[in-house]
């Protein structure tokens, strides 16, 4: 297992070197290679050094499972129609959140960036509120709501409007004040302006913002379903609360796999917009 | 259409900030372009040439004297393109369109005949930064003619090209000027530019900004850059100009 683990290793090493040397034009195939080489490095030593952990005998097996006990474990996870129903409890309180904190978050950007008083009022406080851990609010949250699905929607609203909220702010500060000159002279005004120039203008600004909200709304979630638990309702948080309880280690780990696996999934669905988006007006690495 | 009257600018001054801090971009400017002509704005950095144009185009307010632009539409290109990055050429042609009340139906015509008269046809699907920067001031200028504006403002637009480019702008600017009936007002610090395209050259002086006189160029037209009758020309008006500079700088 482990020798056949560092060949592999090294075979990646040796391929990923041989590519770079070969230079800038290489074919479409070399270039998929050259991006997909180093991550499959960086994981491989995440398992090496897991690996040897377990090997050394740093925590007891129940403990720290080896890698390919967790792997196993995973394939009877996501053979089990059961963890199928949590990811998919989770991921819909993901999509409402997301959703809801993108309506809240966006007519809330606008309506500071439009009018001076809102800023005043609001720019600090929406700052603040990004700085406030998620999990802070939780307390409250059951206060008010009770263990409920409206005590995760609340406290993912309120970690994740912020962000997108002051993504699109940004954006719109920052619009180049020679557009808004032409804008001006071409004859958009007042809500047009904003229609055709500011908001296509801030777009990229507005997608870290998602992407950034993405973060924010993923992590609240997971805080959530660890802290409010509803009986019936099977959540990948609540997953890792039983299989912590029930002392389940490989169970533990094949759930975080999994939470982090859709996680940089979105954010990198996000990233290849945002990539895109910007490769179409000139900016970016792409024109390298 | 009825036609319109003169631009007429009466006595404009123009400060920014207040009391002792105050500066004075412009004092007193008096000036009237005639239907279809043809005026150049020359005269050195800072002598608030474009806080003229500016004005003109509605960007900035004088803070005294009148402006009368005689009931005309005002378009104004600038000397970066300033196309929006996120449109395709044609997008950028039909945002003008649209803005100014062009029905959706008739974009796809218009758009390709704007094309064809800068002499960029069938680059409708291109981005901004796909093209040179000359390229980029002839999509600027088919989206400035969208508007269907009859005064028409140019802030040095060619100043950021290389001469080759620019002189066959000068060319297309002079020929579109002509078909299209336009009345134009250039604003440029390039003596041989303002000869090459003026009917009429207005020097302006720094500290505050005014105008300092005004030339009729007098050459038939199409003129060509290389013709030697705008270098002795241009040869004469930078004597002027340069008999005036230290008096100027003197009252500074």
């Amino acid at each position: 297992m482990t020798t056949a683990l560092s060949r592999r290793l090294l075979r990646g090493r040796v391929a990923g070197l041989r590519i770079r040397e070969s230079g800038p034009p290489a074919g479409p195939a070399a270039r998929l290679a050259r991006r997909v080489w180093p991550p499959l490095l960086a994981v491989g030593l995440v398992l090496l050094v897991w690996e040897t952990l377990v090997l050394v005998g740093w925590k007891p097996a129940y403990v720290l499972p080896a890698p390919a006990t967790v792997a196993g474990e995973l394939v009877t996870l996501l053979a089990s129609p059961d963890f199928w129903t949590a990811i998919t409890i989770t991921m819909v309180r993901a999509l409402v959140g997301f959703a809801v904190s993108l309506a809240i978050g966006t007519v809330l950007g606008i309506a500071v960036s439009r009018w001076g008083l809102l800023r005043n009022a609001l720019g600090a406080l929406l700052t603040g509120l990004q700085t406030m851990p998620s999990i802070a609010w939780f307390p409250l949250a059951i206060l008010f709501f009770g263990i409920s699905e409206q005590a995760i929607l609340f406290v993912i609203v309120l970690g994740a409007a912020p962000s997108i909220a002051n993504g699109l702010i940004s954006g719109v500060d920052d619009v180049p004040p020679q557009l808004l000159r032409t804008a001006h002279v071409l004859g958009a005004r007042g809500l047009g302006l904003y229609r055709w120039v500011v908001l296509p203008a801030a777009l990229p600004a507005y997608l870290s913002g998602l992407k950034q909200g993405w973060a924010f709304a993923w992590r609240s979630l997971m805080a959530g379903e660890l802290l409010v638990i509803i009986a019936s309702r099977p959540s990948l948080g609540a997953q890792l609360s039983f299989f912590r309880e029930l002392s389940n280690a490989p169970g533990l780990l094949a759930t975080m796999v999994v939470i982090l696996v859709i996680g940089m999934a979105v954010d990198g669905g996000f990233s290849t917009i945002a990539k895109r988006v910007r490769s179409r007006r000139g900016l970016g690495a792409a024109r390298l | 259409m009825t036609a319109p009257g003169p631009v007429t600018l009466t006595g404009v001054g123009k400060r920014y900030g207040r009391g002792g801090a105050a500066t004075e971009a412009l004092r007193g400017v008096e000036l009237r372009i005639q239907p279809g002509e043809f005026v150049c704005l020359l005269g050195r950095s800072g002598c608030g040439k474009s806080t003229l144009l500016s004005m003109l185009a509605g960007l900035d307010a004088p803070t005294s004297g009148s402006i009368d632009l005689g009931d005309r539409r005002v378009a104004m290109m600038f000397q970066d393109a300033n196309l929006f990055p996120w449109l395709t050429v044609a997008g950028n042609i039909e945002l003008a369109l649209r803005l100014s009340g062009v029905p959706e139906q008739a974009w796809r015509d218009r758009v390709a005949e704007l094309l064809s008269v800068v002499r960029l046809a069938g680059t409708e699907r291109k981005r901004p930064h796909e093209l040179s920067g000359g390229m980029r001031q002839r999509v600027a200028l088919a989206r400035a003619l969208a508007q269907e504006a009859d005064l028409l403002l140019m802030d040095e637009p060619f100043a950021s090209l290389d001469a080759i480019t620019r002189d066959a702008l000068h060319d297309e600017i002079e020929r579109i000027w002509i078909e299209r009936r336009l009345t134009v007002l250039f604003v440029t610090h390039n003596v041989r530019e303002a000869v090459r395209l003026g009917d009429r050259v207005v020097l302006m002086q720094p500290s505050p900004g005014r105008i300092a006189g005004e030339w009729l160029v007098g050459l038939p037209r199409p003129r060509r850059m290389d013709d030697p009758a705008i270098a002795t020309r241009a040869a004469g008006l930078r004597d002027e100009l340069d008999a005036q500079a230290p008096a100027a700088e003197g009252a500074a």
